[in-house]
């Protein structure tokens, strides 16, 4: 991953464009659509996207989750679609390339889950011989792909 | 761009012992988000500068944990709310 132009563009004010070699669109254009299957379940590597609010006290936890749940599953398919729809490069604006931002992470949230990474784990490379192997390249490749994002729109902070 | 429309203004980190705002948001170190997003995530929706929010991302990342807003129990939902959007790991707590 180290050679690695550079994806997401700032155009203008509040304009961008993410440009993605083909290959990348199509393991985006495969990946989006499993988080979307995971969203609608109870899979345990979902609970880095909802997590508790009170850890001392669960009933209002629960009161908490009641309230939100819904909503964050909502915003969650709505930078879904959004992504989904924009993948061949259209021009985003602030907003567009934030769920752009939220939908990567999301998606790097539950594979980084999965894979159990930890503090001691490489930021930066994997053992190409781990039978994760594959994931850790997505992993890492997501990673980049949102460090180039939050880059892009550093710039209108 | 837009800013965040939550831009609060009277937030500010001089207010962190304000008796009048008994809950605070700590957000926890967790090992997979980069810390640039961290930290921009602050920015965005805090309103703090670079500095001030490389500094509590730092905080999380070295100490376990920081606290990154206070104020009322309400504001302080919405507050957790917005870093669980953005998949950090927020709790609110009582001060």
């Amino acid at each position: 991953m180290g050679l690695f132009s550079k994806r997401v563009k700032r155009t203008g004010p509040d304009r961008y464009k993410v440009d993605l070699p083909d290959v990348e669109q199509e393991l985006l254009r495969s990946l989006f659509p499993q988080l979307r299957e995971l969203l609608a379940s109870d899979d345990p590597s979902l609970t880095r996207l909802f997590p508790t609010a009170y850890p001392d006290d669960p009933e209002r936890d629960a009161g908490y989750h009641a309230l939100v749940r819904d909503e964050l599953l909502e915003k969650r398919f709505a930078s879904l679609d959004l992504v989904e729809s924009t993948l061949g490069g259209a021009e985003l604006d602030g907003d567009e390339l934030a769920a752009w931002m939220r939908a990567v992470n999301d998606l790097r949230l539950v594979i980084g889950t999965r894979l159990d990474v930890s503090e001691d784990d490489d930021p930066v490379e994997f053992d190409p011989t781990d039978p994760d192997a594959a994931a850790w390249q997505v992993y890492h490749y997501l990673g980049a792909l949102l460090s180039f994002i939050v880059d892009a729109l550093t710039g209108d902070l | 761009m837009s800013l965040p429309e939550t831009l609060d203004p009277d937030l500010d980190e001089d207010q962190d012992t304000d008796l009048d705002r008994p809950w605070v948001v700590l957000v926890w170190n967790d090992p997979i988000n980069l810390m640039q997003y961290v930290s921009y995530v602050f920015r965005k929706l805090f309103g703090y500068s670079q500095a001030k929010a490389d500094e509590l991302m730092l905080d999380v990342h070295e100490k376990g944990r920081a606290a990154v807003s206070n104020g009322t129990r309400e504001k302080c939902e919405l507050d957790v709310f917005r870093l669980h959007e953005h998949g950090l790991w927020a709790t609110m707590e009582e001060q």
